[in-house]
């Protein structure tokens, strides 16, 4: 399973490289969304960066939406998916491989959209370990529910407007507790964020580990 | 005559149905006339015998769908019969959802001076809701019916999970920093007497007519697989009758006569063949005959 | 040895439309079999149900000793298909893209390159990415994959599309050097003659030829009988 995941991965990365789709598409996108929240806050400097947190991870939530449909994207060209299951892999493999590949995008994505936020809204990033665990750990959920419900979208028609509805909800939790997290610790109450880690975490093993056992029905497709 | 529900079944569901109305009629009536108003909320206390009634079967129904998307996902005891008590439990449960926020909201804005509050049960009430709107919308995606059922019992897993996460997440939201519970001490109830009895009359209605509604929507889901399986007799002898009659065309110039020699074996085939497969498929989609008489 | 294929009144159903309508096919190891029929008779959908990508909704299945319902995955650990799609990344090279698609099969990379030379698919089109190729040249890189992996049951559904002479010749030197190293084959397609290059009669000790129809099999007889007919 793991060398499949590793194999899969690598795939992916390196498909990323190449296209670059993620560094020349989403990572703009989620700067836009940065800008569009300030222009819909009337730019107003102490409001912005109050809602700093929130209006960070919800441009992250749109990010990891268009990652997860780019990640299959690439592989219902040419019936690459099919490819992958006819070739045999373990389907907790696929899983756990492209939901690794996604986070890698996900968390450098977010590094350079935090210090546009801190440019932009005039936030101030402190405690640094705080905002980064509760940052992996929110990127590990984002990228494996995240592909879990892309992978059962993946081969409908429907796919594109259907994936928003299903996994939106659903990550619902991990934009509240992320932003949650984020707050307490840039408004200098860390201590505050702890448990929201902690939930991150929580959220993060009950996808990870659903996504390895149910990965072979979402993609038994027929 | 309907072919897959007995004159019996049909009675205790009739029965059932019956039942849930008059306890219906019976708690509008005790709520509305016979109970007292209360001491801090007044006349708007009667609500208390239909909101929480409908809640509580949102959160059943939710629990049913769930139990059987797991019931069908697990292989000894897959069967097409859970994916349809699935998809009308959640189907029911998307419904009552939507009664519980309507009456939560009446009752909230006079009580709580607004519609909408984001206490943790109500915000997750109305992520419960949307996570089945979205397992409603897998449902109706086509497919072959196993498939179908498949990938909707694990959207319904998959969302129930979030339920708890979800719940934690909200409710510390709310909790964690800010003092004060959306209910006022000073307005908590007293539930006693005549109002514990409709109260209690209020929630086994309901429970009835979700029951009963249930049946119902279970006994659809079968006919239209019924329906469809028997179209699928059709289609098969079809499918066979499309290669017998221009055996053919097709087939290389080269060989000719053996073709035509073996075909009416498969004409044949397609007279007799296609009853037997079909009715062999028909106990493998779990035919609805057997599953609705119960 | 296990039969390759063993199929008994098997139905399969695309969405609800049965492609397969109750198949009877037995295949031995070893075989070379030229599968045949009109648009839409059922040739995609049997060899897709070989190889585990179609689900056999009733009756029996077996392939290469493994049943089709309950261990799709080894099946495919054992099964190669080349449908009408070449499974490649538009972004990787040639070269990333076998061997992806080698090791992902579970087959040994110390093949790729021999199967690239095969196909003519070493020098520089090694370095090209798969996007910037022709449609033969894509034919090629997934027929290398094929030929790389070397599994038990090779199911070639049209092969030749987009393939030029020489490209059918390598093809069938493939199918030739396979069926010898003991590999059963099933090539499905509509062309009148598409063997001209191919020579599948001298390939196997008893090529085979089926003719579907209506999601059956209505006629199935060595190629032998064909070439006697005429």
């Amino acid at each position: 399973m793991l060398s499949d995941a590793r194999l899969v991965a690598a795939k992916d990365l390196r498909i990323e490289m190449r296209s670059k789709v993620a560094t020349n598409q989403v990572l703009p996108f989620a700067l836009v969304v940065l800008i569009l929240f300030a222009f819909a806050l009337n730019q107003d400097p102490p409001a912005l960066a109050a809602a700093a947190p929130g209006l960070y991870w919800v441009a992250v939530l749109f990010s990891a939406l268009l990652a997860v449909q780019r990640s299959f994207a690439i592989e219902s060209a040419d019936a690459a998916g099919e490819g992958m299951r006819l070739s045999g892999l373990d389907p907790a493999g696929i899983f756990l491989g492209k939901a690794a590949a996604v986070a890698v995008q996900l968390a450098v994505l977010e590094v350079l959209l935090a210090a546009g936020m801190a440019v932009l809204y005039g936030a101030r990033l402190q405690d640094p370990a705080m905002l980064v665990a509760s940052a992996g750990a929110a990127t590990v959920g984002l990228a494996s529910a995240g592909v879990l419900y892309a992978a059962l979208a993946a081969e409908l028609s429907v796919r594109e407007t259907l994936l928003p509805l299903l996994l939106l909800p659903v990550l619902a939790p991990v934009l509240m507790s992320a932003a949650r997290a984020w707050q307490d610790s840039m408004s200098g109450r860390p201590g505050l964020g702890v448990p929201w880690a902690e939930l991150l975490v929580v959220f993060a093993v009950v996808y990870v580990s659903l996504g390895v056992v149910v990965a072979g029905p979402v993609m038994e497709v027929t | 005559m309907n072919p897959i529900v007995s004159r019996r079944a049909s009675l205790v569901t009739g029965a059932v149905g019956l039942t849930a109305l008059v306890g219906i009629a019976a708690t509008v009536w005790l709520g509305l006339w016979v109970t007292p108003p209360a001491v801090g909320m007044g006349n708007l206390v009667r609500l208390l015998y239909i909101h929480p009634p409908v809640a509580w079967v949102c959160y059943l129904a939710f629990g049913v769908a769930t139990a059987a998307s797991l019931a069908y996902l697990w292989p000894r005891t897959r069967s097409r019969s859970w994916d349809r008590l699935a998809g009308a439990s959640a189907e029911l449960g998307v419904v009552f959802a939507a009664l519980t926020l309507v009456t939560g909201s009446i009752w909230g804005y006079p009580t709580w001076g607004t519609w909408w509050t984001w206490d943790a049960r109500l915000t997750t009430t109305a992520l419960l809701a949307v996570l089945y709107v979205g397992y409603l919308a897998i449902r109706k995606v086509p497919g072959s019916p196993h498939v179908v059922a498949r990938r909707s019992a694990v959207v319904a897993v998959l969302a129930f999970v979030d339920v708890p996460v979800n719940y934690l997440s909200v409710y510390w939201w709310k909790t964690l920093h800010q003092t004060g519970t959306v209910l006022d001490p000073s307005k908590q109830l007293k539930v006693h007497g005549i109002m514990a009895w409709t109260l209690l009359l209020g929630f086994v209605s309901f429970t009835l007519a979700y029951a009963w509604i249930l049946v119902q929507r279970y006994r659809v889901a079968a006919l239209e697989d019924h329906r469809d399986s028997d179209g699928l007799t059709s289609a098969i002898a079809e499918r066979i009758a499309e290669g017998a009659g221009s055996p053919t065309r097709g087939t290389p110039s080269a060989a000719p006569a053996p073709t035509v020699s073996t075909s009416p074996a498969a004409a044949s085939l397609g007279g007799n063949g296609a009853g037997s497969l079909a009715r062999g498929v028909s106990s493998e989609l779990d035919g609805a005959s057997s599953v609705v008489a119960k | 040895m296990a039969p390759a294929v063993h199929l008994r009144d098997a139905l399969a159903l695309a969405g609800r439309f049965p492609a397969l309508a109750g198949v009877d096919v037995d295949v031995e190891a070893g075989e070379v079999v030229v599968v045949r029929g009109a648009n839409g008779a059922g040739k995609t959908s049997l060899l897709r149900l070989c190889a585990g990508l179609l689900a056999l909704t009733s009756g029996e299945g077996r392939v290469v000793g493994h049943d089709l319902r309950t261990r799709r995955r080894e099946v495919r650990r054992h099964v190669g298909l080349l449908g009408h799609s070449n499974h490649l990344y538009d972004d990787l090279t040639v070269e990333e893209n076998i061997r992806f698609g080698v090791a992902s099969g579970g087959g040994r990379l110390d093949g790729v390159a021999a199967a690239m030379d095969h196909f003519g698919l070493r020098g520089r089109l090694a370095g090209v990415p798969a996007g910037r190729c022709s449609t033969g040249q894509r034919r090629r890189c997934a027929l290398a994959v094929l030929l790389a992996r070397s599994p038990m049951l090779w199911l070639l559904d049209e092969p030749h599309s987009g393939l030029d002479p020489e490209g059918r010749h390598l093809l069938g030197e493939m199918i030739r050097r396979g069926s010898q190293g003991g590999a059963t084959v099933l090539v499905a397609t509509h062309e009148g003659d598409p063997f001209a290059s191919v020579d599948v009669a001298a390939s196997g000790p008893n090529p085979r030829e089926i003719v579907m129809g209506g999601g059956l099999v209505v006629s199935d007889r060595p190629a032998s009988m064909a070439a006697a007919g005429s």
